[in-house]
């Protein structure tokens, strides 16, 4: 008979299953930051000179942050100091000339999409779903850009962005993450590679859930992507982000930044499924991710609503947040962040209410496992002009063995005694009466676990998009597999 | 069906049963009483696969295989069913997910059909109208928020959809109204039959009124002391378990 232990350090165990390098000849920039950098990048990109003069000051501003030794240390997380001139800021898959069709992307990065079972071809066409791949730093394929275009809907890379719709970029890039907010978001500012752009127009609602994938892959190198998707009046998008990378025995950086804006009666929803390499069985390598997200509600009655599912990463710094600015809008977040080996999770939110009456919502949801180690942190702050604000927060923890750790560091400002605010939190383990009852009935322990773990994540996976919800699940059983006899 | 032979089970240092022999055969219903700590639960525990006791010596057969070399999910899928004193709280998976789960394992390890879900909701109606329970309780949590009254009908509710040949039922009666045990009572009844063996696990005689048993064992210090027909459960009521602690005391007044 299999203890539960037993069960524990198996899942512990688990390899990582997406491992592997796909030979491409990258065209990347020598190690290293410096000016010369940043113009290498910009004009690589063919970037209009306001992008250029943009990404200058954010370096200036992140080598005055280095200088002073200004890089964040107050998250729960470990790791021995970044060397921030041995990375390569840019690679791009080597192409001569402009893809127009899936036909001439290169086969060998197409078995890598199949590989990780990414339906870029037609069966994602039949489902509906306008993919915008990113592998590497360069999009390669872009598709259903024609039906959503009739719509008026713009769904492009950043880069092409930046080229094609410069005034909009300029407008709205760095307005929710300044490039001064903080260490990472200086350095994505300037060193940003792609990513996605999205405009949904006025009263507009997105006819399809849009799609990327993103992809880490040439050895040594960063991948700093960015992303800005702007919701005008009384619009509707549904967002989805998943992400798996091959496995590395370097740690690399990873360093997005994503930006949301809301217009009046606008609403986005953005759901994210990570799972990178978490580092093997002793915690060596994987990536380190650190995340810059935030969501401004600008208009009134307008809403941001942020779902992760984080599996991946040797360590997790991330902090969808939503700035409450318009009155009556809504800001959520809903979170499962799996720990297992020796991953560090710190990730959380943080609810800015500005605007009167408006309500935000926490629901997170911590699992450790093995000797994983896994922080919930949270802001709810109540500014003194937002009458009414209400806020919910929960977050509950889950420990499966005794190895591993759960923290929860909640803080809370209000400057407006008109706030209600309710926290609830509660940390439990997988009891051995829950798996014994399980048997009972017939379920084998490993089968148990699975269950008793989608329940715990139940009040999140529902907030998912069913396909994506099905693909949650699938990735937490695939965590927990292997596990009994 | 199940024959236990001289069976010693123990939990940490500490041992419980102390030499315990049983024979049911199908179609029969055995009703074992005793006072606490007495060894009632911890057999029906042992008999199930409980991680924390531990099968010191002794045999079980069920069906003539050995039952204490197989994992409890294993007992489960070889028909042995124990309704729980206390059944534990599942939050977030749905019941009717959760027995559909359980059932479907053990069509699988039986190599039979498994059921979907459209087809497993109207077998499990069906079951619920016999234990009269809530259809709204079968979405909820598993046990999450039932009442007492309403987590016993619902390990009642089980056996009747997972059709076991030996069920063990903990205490079915403990912590229920009148009404309610007349309603778990009459479920119980439904599922009696010649190819199915109950042993039926309680403190008191009351339950026996409405499930008449065809022999009924006392335990006392870990081992069988006394068996016999229903009038011994009606002994054991007026006298109380002292009486059968001075065992001269009670086989005279039995005769």
């Amino acid at each position: 008979m299999t203890t539960a232990n037993q069960v524990v350090k198996d899942v512990a165990k688990q390899e990582y299953k997406y491992g592997f390098v796909t030979d491409i000849e990258s065209e990347t920039a020598p190690p290293g930051l410096s000016e010369e950098t940043i113009r290498f990048i910009s004009a690589k990109k063919d970037e209009p000179e306001f992008m250029l003069e943009w990404r200058l000051k954010a370096f200036r501003h992140f080598m005055a942050l280095l200088d002073k030794e200004q890089i964040p240390r107050w998250a729960n997380v470990h790791y021995p100091p970044i060397d921030f001139q041995k990375i390569i800021y840019y690679s791009a898959p080597r192409s001569s000339k402009k893809l127009e069709s899936l036909g001439e992307v290169d086969p060998e990065l197409l078995r890598t999409y199949e590989k990780l079972g990414i339906p870029l071809q037609e069966q994602k066409l039949l489902a509906g779903v306008a993919v915008d791949a990113v592998f590497d730093s360069v999009s390669i394929a872009t598709t259903f850009k024609g039906e959503l275009a009739k719509q008026g809907i713009i769904f492009c890379s950043m880069s092409e962005a930046v080229r094609n719709h410069p005034n909009l970029v300029k407008k709205y890039l760095g307005s929710v993450v300044p490039y001064t907010d903080n260490f990472f978001a200086a350095l994505n500012s300037a060193v940003f590679s792609d990513g996605s752009f999205c405009y949904i127009p006025k009263g507009v609602r997105c006819p399809m859930e849009l799609t990327t994938y993103f992809r880490i892959n040439a050895q040594g190198s960063g991948q700093f992507e960015r992303t800005l998707i702007i919701a005008d009046k009384g619009s509707y998008v549904s967002y989805l982000e998943g992400c798996s990378a091959p496995m590395r025995d370097e740690n690399q950086l990873h360093a997005a930044v994503v930006e949301l804006i809301t217009m009046e009666g606008a609403e986005i929803k953005y759901s994210t499924i990570q799972n990178w390499y978490p580092g093997d069985e002793e915690g060596k390598g994987g990536i380190y991710n650190f995340v810059t997200k935030r969501g401004k509600c600008q208009g009134a009655n307008s809403k941001i609503s942020w779902t992760q599912v984080e599996t991946g990463s040797a360590i997790t710094w991330k902090y969808p947040s939503v700035i409450l600015q318009g009155d009556n809008s809504i800001g959520e977040f809903y979170s499962v962040a799996l720990c297992k080996g020796y991953q560090q999770a710190d990730t959380g939110t943080k609810m800015i209410h500005m605007g009167k009456n408006t309500r935000s919502k926490i629901i997170a949801k911590g699992i450790s496992a093995g000797h994983g180690n896994n922080t919930y942190r949270g802001l709810v702050r109540v500014m003194p002009k937002a009458t009414g604000a209400w806020n919910f927060t929960q977050c509950d923890s889950l420990l499966l063995g005794d190895q591993c750790g759960a923290h929860t560091t909640p803080y809370v400002e209000v400057r407006n005694s008109t706030a209600h605010l309710e926290h609830e939190a509660f940390t439990s383990k997988v009891s051995e009466e829950q798996l014994f009852y399980c048997n009972q009935r017939g379920i084998s322990t490993e089968d148990a676990h699975s269950l008793i773990i989608n329940g715990f994540c139940k009040e999140v996976f529902k907030q998912l998009p069913l396909e994506f919800a099905v693909e949650a699940t699938r990735l937490l059983e695939l965590n927990l597999e292997g596990a009994v006899g | 069906m199940l024959e236990i032979r001289n069976l010693y089970a123990s939990i940490g240092e500490k041992e419980i049963l102390k030499g315990v022999n049983l024979h049911v055969k199908a179609g029969e219903v055995h009703a074992i009483m005793g006072p606490n700590g007495s060894g009632k639960s911890t057999l029906a525990n042992v008999l199930a696969g409980h991680p924390s006791y531990t099968v010191t010596s002794g045999e079980v057969l069920l069906e003539g295989a050995n039952l204490l070399v197989m994992a409890p999910e294993n007992r489960a899928r070889a028909g042995l069913f124990l309704c729980f004193q206390h059944p534990v709280e599942v939050p977030g998976v749905r019941l009717d997910h959760f027995m559909r789960a359980g059932f479907n394992a053990i069509q699988k390890s039986k190599g039979q059909e498994e059921m979907d879900v459209l087809k497993f909701d109207r077998f499990i109606n069906d079951k619920a109208k016999l234990v009269e329970m809530d259809r709204s309780l079968i979405r909820r949590s598993v046990n999450e928020g039932f009442s007492g009254g309403e987590k016993k009908r619902n390990e009642i509710l089980q056996m009747a959809v997972f059709e076991p040949k030996v069920s063990i039922l903990d205490e079915p009666d403990s912590g229920l109204d009148v009404d309610a045990l007349r309603i778990v009572a009459g479920a119980i009844n439904q599922m009696r039959s010649p190819e199915r063996a109950i042993i039926l696990v309680t403190h008191y005689q009351r339950i026996l009124d409405y499930i008449v048993p065809d022999v009924v064992h006392v335990i006392v210090g870990g081992r069988i002391v006394m068996s016999g027909g229903k009038e011994l459960a009606l002994e054991v009521e007026t006298r109380g378990y002292d009486w059968i602690e001075r065992p001269d005391e009670a086989l005279r007044a039995i005769g």
